[in-house]
């Protein structure tokens, strides 16, 4: 097991030393080039080679890419230029993290607490009302664009209905403490539990509007996966033992049904990423996702490098997590 | 005293029948296509310690007969009828949560295809002590000697490291032997064993026999012996029933059938198998046609296009099936006594 995690850690090496070069060819893209993106198009050329030369970009690319790396590792990219003005782009970056991460989890947590077992009654009532509703809702919940969605659960709950804030992650007037950033866990640890149930009621329409689309994915691969597993020969010999419903449900047929829903849900949090731009637009959240559409409109160069690689790298590492997951249920995986 | 005890255990055949199956049919009735009689009105009993041989070609209904009796089948679209007495009481009358405390405890069941039939991400002994924990109320803890004793039992080398082991850490044989340990858990008095050696090689099946007929001989388990392949019982079972078409054709005890078979499909079937003791050169004789071929049992015998020797009649009157102590034939025309 021990191998098995360092040798996927190795791979994720590798992994992210690509997806910094592929960053960095970006940036060497980027229309006009760095330097004109700082300077503006009607820079003269003195200026032009004076920075050219100060930035080292009048070095051969390996070399340009090494600068990038070395500077990548320490955490260097710059000042924010749109987003933050002045501040550092890290620094933007690590701020708002934990506003995007707490979302997502909660995203996803609602997506697997609900797509699993609504997945697995669905398949067990196979072409039962129950089961062709589920599907069509399903459906829905692929088809319709995040962005719509988040707007109409905020006019509806929010400014229609008042049941639930329209924006922000908390009240600022409660003057809550900060820990960790995480601000539900914020207000659990410091035993401020009317800030952690603000936080909680303004993490819920955004966190259902990011959660509609995982959850029908993985609701469909369950149901799916949970109908392949009833068929299976060892289902029939757990039956053929008098086991209960219980242990036949839970040691038969989910351990086995849940391995490709495991691997969807690691796809899925590259989905959750997109959805996160969206939705945190839409509810002000001061996340990740906020900052990456304010900088692509304000040609925020730093703060997009900063996000795009975390971003990636945080990709590449929930994907070994699930990896690990899958190898803890399979072991067939393990020994391999 | 023991001596006693232990004949009328394991050959005391006249005792009352433990397992007595009375007029089985099932009927699958999918929505959209005609009902199909997969098993027609079979009748058989089985004694404490007896092994019984079920035997017939592929889809002449011996899995749905043990699904059946096991409670096995699906829920929907399958109409069974008919008795199947465990002990006096009607099997097939029983709710659901009873027969679930019947399976494992009172039957046990092992299935053809070892690989497919073993959860691959469960441990081996977890699948055994799972079955200890169920019926005899034990916890992992406790129950874990008793599935080392029992992985011992079947010939497992190493229990104590292959408690710990998946199925796919196992060979074919092994695992088949871990499936044995697993229906034999709870000392269940019917084992039905659904062609348990078809997916192994040839000197494993025999392996495997013979550790069956050692466990079912030592416990008094009564045996049902399911299988296509005559030779491969031949040295185990006491009693045969050959099924065609989802009808018991023939039955009788081991030796008078294997020496003066009168169904011609029985005879089909024994002529069909490689004698060792055969001379050099004698051609194996296969059944012709196939399954496909078969007439419905309504008014005709389903065996007739097939069949070496059919008369006008067999094409217009279903054969019945007339019992002769313990031989039973349903033929119009049955083969010759040679002596
Ligand atoms: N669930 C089902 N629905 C419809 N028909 C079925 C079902 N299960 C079995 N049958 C049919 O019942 C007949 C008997 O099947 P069964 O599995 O008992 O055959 P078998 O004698 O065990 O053959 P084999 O040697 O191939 O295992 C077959 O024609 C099969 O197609
Ligand atoms: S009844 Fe007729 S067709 Fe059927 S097996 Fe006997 S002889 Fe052959
Ligand atoms: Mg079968």
């Amino acid at each position: 097991m021990l191998r098995f995690i360092l040798r996927r850690l190795l791979q994720m090496v590798g992994v992210v030393v690509v997806l910094s070069l592929l960053v960095f060819l970006w940036l060497r893209s980027l229309p006009g080039g760095t330097v004109s993106a700082i300077l503006g198009e009607k820079a003269t050329p003195a200026r032009r080679a004076a920075l050219e030369k100060a930035l080292g970009l009048d070095q051969p690319l390996y070399v340009q890419y090494w600068q990038f790396l070395k500077r990548a590792v320490q955490g260097q990219f710059g000042s924010s230029t749109g987003v933050q003005p002045g501040v550092d782009a890290m620094q933007v970056f690590v701020q708002r993290f934990p506003a995007t991460l707490e979302l997502s989890f909660f995203a996803l947590l609602f997506a697997i607490a609900a797509g699993i077992p609504l997945g697995y009654m669905a398949a067990r009532r196979r072409t039962s009302w129950f089961d062709n509703l589920s599907v069509v809702g399903s459906l829905i919940g692929v088809a319709v664009p995040v962005f719509f969605l988040a707007f109409l659960l905020k006019y509806w709950f929010a400014i229609n209905l008042h049941w639930l804030p329209v924006s922000g992650r908390q009240d600022p007037s409660l003057d809550a403490t900060r820990v960790t950033g995480f601000f539900v866990l914020d207000g659990l640890l410091t035993r401020e539990y009317d800030a952690a149930w603000d936080a909680l009621k303004h993490l819920i329409l955004p966190s259902l509007a990011l959660a509609t689309i995982p959850f029908a994915v993985i609701f469909r691969i369950t149901r799916a996966s949970v109908l392949d597993v009833m068929d299976e020969d060892y289902v029939r010999t757990a039956e053929s033992k008098g086991l209960t419903n219980k242990v036949i449900r839970g040691r038969h047929i989910l351990r086995n049904a849940l391995l490709p829903v495991v691997t969807t849900i690691g796809l899925q949090t590259g989905g959750l990423l997109v959805g996160a731009v969206l939705t945190e637009r839409v509810f002000s959240w001061g996340g990740i996702g906020e900052a990456v559409a304010v900088a692509f409109t304000r040609r925020d160069y730093a703060v997009l490098q900063v996000c795009i690689l975390m971003a990636a790298i945080t990709f590449v590492v929930i994907n070994l997590l699930v990896d690990i997951a899958y190898a803890v249920i399979d072991p067939r995986v393990r020994t391999r | 005293m023991t001596e006693t005890i232990e004949n009328t255990r394991t050959r005391g055949h006249s005792e009352e029948p433990l397992l007595s199956v009375r007029d089985l049919t099932v009927t699958f009735t999918r929505q959209g296509e005609k009902p199909f009689v997969a098993v027609d009105g079979v009748s058989f009993d089985v004694r404490p310690g007896q092994t019984v041989g079920l035997v017939g070609e592929s889809g002449c209904g011996k899995s749905v007969t043990s699904l059946a009796i096991m409670g096995l089948l699906p829920q929907r679209g399958v109409r069974v009828e008919g008795e199947v007495l465990y002990g006096g009481t009607n099997l097939l009358t029983q709710s659901k949560e009873q027969m679930r405390d019947r399976r494992g405890r009172d039957l046990g069941m092992i299935f053809q295809d070892p690989l497919s039939s073993l959860n691959p991400v469960v441990p081996i002994g977890v699948q055994v002590t799972e079955v200890l924990e169920r019926h005899k109320g034990l916890s992992r803890k406790a129950a874990t000697p008793l599935a080392r004793e029992m992985l011992d039992k079947v010939g497992i080398p190493d229990p104590n490291r292959r408690l710990k082991d998946y199925p796919h850490q196992l060979s074919g044989g092994m695992r088949q032997r871990a499936l044995i340990a697993m229906a034999l858990a709870c000392a269940p008095k019917v084992l039905i064993a659904d062609e348990p050696t078809t997916a192994l090689d040839v000197t494993i099946q025999a392996q495997i026999l013979a550790l069956l007929k050692e466990l079912v001989e030592d416990s008094g388990t009564a045996l049902v012996m399911i299988t296509h392949d005559l030779g491969v019982v031949a040295g185990l079972v006491d009693r045969i029933n050959v099924l065609y078409a989802g009808r018991i054709v023939e039955r009788g005890d081991r030796h008078p059938l294997f020496a003066q078979p009168r169904h011609p499909y029985t005879h089909g079937l024994l002529s069909s198998i490689p004698r060792l003791d055969g001379e050099r050169g004698t051609k194996l004789t296969p059944i012709p046609g196939s399954v496909s071929d078969n007439l419905p049992w309504a008014n005709a015998c389903a065996f007739a296009p097939r069949c070496s020797q059919p008369i006008d009649v067999c094409v217009e009157k279903t054969p019945e099936f007339v019992e002769d102590g313990p031989r039973a034939l349903r033929c119009h025309n049955p083969v010759e006594v040679s002596r």
